[in-house]
């Protein structure tokens, strides 16, 4: 796995940025960017050669879920490492994000080892 | 205010009853001018009843409304909400976020700060204990005892500044929970607010219902294909953290049940 990898942090809470960004830092990652909505956040994963994508699910203007569908839909970006970090524990949530094609799913509260637990599993997958 | 309505509505059905009576008295004995006149009394009683019940019903409307807990400035267009409970809700809802953050951020700050002290103790004192244990072992030569001499004086200088910050932190962290304290005082206001809204908004659609009641308005039909487009939607629609999830079916509860969950997708 390439530490240096380019990660995108989307979620609308500074303090949830920085946790996971420390989180990630630890394990580490340190080429770590933030958004705080998927709207922000599409333009710079369509400019930015990002490697990885932590986003959260319930954000305002362009969800976690959306900036997931956007994702797949777009030809670049549509094999993008894309893990959910979300308080959001429905179980049709969880069915449609993983319909719409996301490669992890964390729920918050989370533990480091469960963050580390899902990015290795990613990882060893996407190869 | 029902049991008012339901009055009104006795007394009219009564008085309907009689003068209905009464008319086919008059017609079977021909006196068609006190007929039509018993059909005027009748139809001047049923917009008397209507005049009644609506006039109730605005009344019970105002109060609901002056009740309500919203000040809407109506001489503005769009209408404005201001100096309300709501209002003043949103203020102390925001306030929350706000010094959430704000502990969130200083705590983080702090173990920011603390964390490199800590670390580099562990190292200093790693690296002394070895060389301690070559002491031990008479493996040592004397200048390298002297080197070790002054390490250890500056390690203890170290110790001393560093623990004293790291209490300094520790204090710091413990007094920046404070925050649970003041969001509680102001969640506990706010939730009560929503129990009055909640009971006034409750009187607000039972009084909806008599209008329907009333006038006989209302497509049942419509309205049950409306809800069910709401629950369906609801069922994948963000709402942030779920509470009570452990008695909740269509929850998860952990994140061991999220695993399971997407390993029967065949994840």
């Amino acid at each position: 796995m390439d530490k240096n990898m380019k990660i995108l942090i989307v979620d609308d809470f500074s303090t949830m940025r920085r946790i996971i960004k420390n989180l990630l830092r630890d394990l580490g990652f340190s080429n770590t960017h933030e958004a705080d909505d998927g709207q922000t956040a599409l333009p710079m994963l369509k400019n930015g050669d990002f490697q990885f994508l932590v986003t959260d699910w319930n954000m305002p203007g362009m969800t976690g879920i959306d900036l997931l569908k956007a994702v797949r839909a777009d030809e670049k970006l549509s094999t993008l490492p894309v893990l959910m970090v979300t308080a959001e524990a429905k179980r049709d949530q969880i069915i449609e994000a993983a319909q719409a094609g996301v490669n992890g799913y964390v729920v918050k509260p989370f533990t480091a080892q469960a963050l580390k637990e899902k990015i290795d599993k990613i990882f060893d997958r996407v190869g | 205010m029902t049991a008012q309505i339901e009055d009104i509505q006795e007394d009219f059905i009564a008085e309907l009853k009689e003068c209905a009576k009464l008319l086919t008295e008059k017609l079977q004995a021909n006196q068609f001018e006190e007929a039509s006149e018993l059909i005027q009394t009748i139809t001047h009683s049923r917009d008397q009843h209507i005049f009644q019940a609506v006039g109730k019903l605005t009344r019970g409307l105002h109060d609901a409304i002056v009740n309500f807990h919203v000040d809407v400035d109506l001489s503005n267009e769009p209408p404005k909400v201001e100096n309300s409970d709501i209002h003043d809700a949103s203020d102390r809802l925001n306030y929350v976020i706000d010094i959430t953050q704000k502990a969130a951020n200083r705590t983080m700050d702090m173990v920011d700060q603390a964390a490199p002290i800590a670390m580099n103790l562990g190292q200093e004192a790693n690296t002394l204990r070895d060389e301690w244990a070559r002491l031990k072992r008479r493996e040592m030569t004397p200048n390298e005892f002297r080197e070790l001499y002054d390490r250890i004086d500056g390690f203890l200088g170290q110790m001393v500044v560093g623990t004293t910050q790291l209490n300094e932190n520790f204090q710091n962290i413990v007094l920046e929970q404070g925050f649970q304290d003041l969001t509680g005082q102001v969640l506990k206001k706010v939730i009560g607010l929503i129990k009055d809204v909640e009971k006034d908004l409750v009187s607000l659609v039972r009084m909806a219902g008599q209008v329907e009641e009333i006038t006989g308005l209302g497509g049942d039909a419509e309205v049950v294909e409306h809800d069910k487009e709401i629950f369906t939607k609801r069922k994948t629609e963000a709402e942030g953290p779920q509470m009570h999830a452990a008695d909740r079916k269509d929850v998860v509860a952990s994140q061991d049940e999220v695993d399971d969950l997407l390993s029967s997708l065949g994840f």
